[in-house]
């Protein structure tokens, strides 16, 4: 990736990704809007600044890997795609449509880039782990292995089995994210399953834990920086961010986690991101 | 029959060894041809005989713990990177905890993950029912993309896992405990979606997998006496299943008797009952669990008192031969 931007840029591209994300889930009828809003700054971040990646050569040897663990969310990684060239934009309206590469859940044999096929939770982790072992026996020090999760998905046992892996590996190639959005489909995740003391729990399975804004691409941005340079255990970065982040009457609600909008909704979303009027912070402002 | 080169099988003092030790020698051997293929274990490294590999290659080993979920996906994510990983349980835990993250991360993500679970069938013996895994070849026969192969011996054991090394497509590899008697050769054929005559015959056709073909074998030597005629085939791989071999000998003897030490449905009776119902209706009997789980006892005891015995097999030929 020869191209850097600057922060208000990749803020800019995010809000191009949230659009996106809203006219791909309104075509396509259904979908979830919650995570794929909140998680816009964090894949801007990702595809435009911290991965080592060429999306003219996706299976290139030396790029970093980005796996994504809840599957629900890849509107947001799909509109991140194919803003940074692994495909036309055109192509994200066909989203969860017959013969579509953008499954409704991701697949990996159906499109290049897409690094793990996922949508049953707590898998993403141990794939983390297995890539980031392969990665050490081919004594590849320069690669890393990032990881984005659901707060919700933490419930399943899957996750901790490859949390003690790692900390017993000390697979510091690894960079986990978690999407703490504190909502999942039943409700407030500490009324479905209470997660806290969340950093807590990665502690003392021997993790490296960052907490920070995940609606703030800075931060995602540095906070990746840093995880690349502690050598001495797996980081895993608890990412706070708001549901629906960008559009105000989908923020906050859990209502919205596995629903998409419709024309009307659609409509009123995309005018509120295209005059953002400060909900995103922004030095253009 | 000559052209299969299999041991002198009849003889009272044969060689018994049991299967997984062949699967330990072959995957050290497969360790030694390709620095691609990588181990992982679940707590079970000595039963499952992975230890040879392990002490050879240190390196390209991971002990994952009593962890069978994370074992498979794991082992899908080293798939993803180029290594070609062996994962070994008990094949209770391994298919049988994990089976949605052997779907996802390994099926449907296409990945050559070789997943291999001992201790199948009853034959396990005094640890009873929960040990002893007997629906593993219906989960893991029903998967799109995966290869089920049960070798019916040591030898063939080794053989598979080689053949398995060099293979770019998920497999299960189903394994037993016991001592089992070796009926093949190094000179016997091997190949994966291969099943193979081991004795030819005229009035019945018997197909069997993994320990059952020794049985089968027994029992065609004294269906003989019986003025039956049996052909044997020996059908390691279950899917893909070898229709073809399959078909060529019912056309000829007209009627079937299948033998496994796993659920018939789903298992290989399930697989030939759906063949033999689209392509050649024929009068089948299938030896095999019915529908019930195990319980302790001594591996002999056990077998005996499921019907899972050349005896059992000589019955059932015999009902097939008559409703022909």
């Amino acid at each position: 990736m020869a191209d850097t931007y600057s922060i208000p840029e990749l803020e800019m591209k995010a809000n191009v990704v949230r659009q996106d994300i809203i006219r791909m889930l309104e075509h396509a009828g259904s979908g979830h809007s919650a995570g794929p809003l909140g998680l816009a700054d964090i894949f801007t971040a990702l595809y435009f600044d911290i991965l080592k990646h060429d999306p003219k050569n996706p299976d290139w040897e030396e790029r970093d890997i980005l796996l994504l663990s809840n599957g629900h969310t890849v509107p947001v990684r799909y509109a991140a795609m194919a803003e940074a060239g692994y495909f036309d934009r055109k192509e994200l309206m066909t989203l969860r449509q017959l013969g579509s590469r953008l499954q409704g859940h991701p697949e990996r044999t159906k499109l290049p880039g897409m690094e793990n096929t996922s949508g049953p939770l707590g898998c993403g982790l141990s794939q983390a782990c297995g890539m980031a072992l392969a990665m050490r026996m081919n004594k590849q020090l320069h690669r890393w292995v990032y990881v984005v999760m659901g707060d919700g998905e933490l419930n399943e046992g899957n996750i901790w089995e490859a949390a003690m892996l790692a900390g017993k590996e000390r697979l510091n190639n690894i960079i986990g994210i978690i999407d703490r959005n504190n909502i999942q489909i039943d409700g407030p995740t500490e009324d479905v399953m209470p997660l806290e003391d969340l950093r807590g729990k990665w502690e003392s399975f021997g993790w490296h834990v960052i907490d920070i804004d995940g609606n703030d691409i800075e931060a995602v941005i540095d906070a990746c920086a840093m995880g690349r340079a502690i050598v001495e255990k797996p980081v895993m970065i608890i990412a706070h961010t708001i549901p629906g982040k960008g559009v105000d009457f989908m923020e906050y609600d859990f209502h919205w986690h596995g629903a998409p909008p419709n024309k009307e909704q659609a409509k009123i979303a995309l005018k509120e991101l295209r005059t953002l009027q400060g909900k995103i912070r922004s030095e253009h402002e | 029959m000559s052209d299969m080169y299999l041991s002198d099988y009849l003889k009272k003092d044969v060689a018994n060894e049991p299967i997984r030790k062949g699967f330990g020698r072959g995957l050290l051997e497969a360790g030694k041809k390709d620095e691609n293929i990588v181990a992982a274990c679940a707590d079970l490294t000595d039963s499952t005989q992975m230890s040879l590999f392990k002490n050879e290659f240190p390196e390209r080993f991971v002990e994952i713990g009593v962890a069978e979920q994370n074992l498979v996906t794991v082992g899908s994510g080293l798939a993803a990177m180029g290594k070609i990983p062996f994962v070994s349980s008990y094949a209770a835990f391994s298919p049988g905890r994990n089976w949605e993250q052997i779907r996802t991360t390994i099926c449907l993500n296409d990945q050559p993950v070789k997943i291999v679970g001992s201790h199948a069938g009853v034959s396990v013996g005094p640890d009873g029912a929960t040990h002893q895994m007997l629906e593993d070849i219906a989960l893991m026969r029903v998967l799109p993309n995966m290869i089920v192969v049960a070798p019916g011996d040591s030898v063939e054991a080794e053989k598979a896992t080689l053949a398995l090394a060099k293979d770019k497509r998920p497999a299960y590899l189903r394994l037993a405990r016991e001592a089992t008697p070796i009926i093949t050769t190094d000179k016997t054929p091997f190949e994966i979606g291969k099943a193979y005559i081991y004795a030819r015959g005229a009035d019945v056709t018997i197909i069997t997998t993994g320990t059952m073909t020794y049985q089968a074998l027994m029992a065609a030597d004294k269906l003989f006496k019986d003025g039956i005629d049996a052909e044997v085939i020996h059908c390691p791989t279950i899917k893909p299943l070898d229709t073809k071999t399959i078909l060529e000998s019912v056309k000829k003897t007209g009627c079937v008797v299948t033998a496994e030490e796993a659920q018939i449905n789903g298992g290989l009776g399930g697989a030939i009952a759906e063949l033999l119902a689209e392509e050649l209706p024929a009068p089948l009997r299938r030896i095999g669990m019915k529908d019930r789980f195990g319980e302790s006892g001594k591996p002999e005891e056990l077998l005996k008192h499921f019907g899972l015995t050349y005896h059992n097999i000589m019955l059932a030929a015999h009902e097939v031969v008559d409703k022909k």
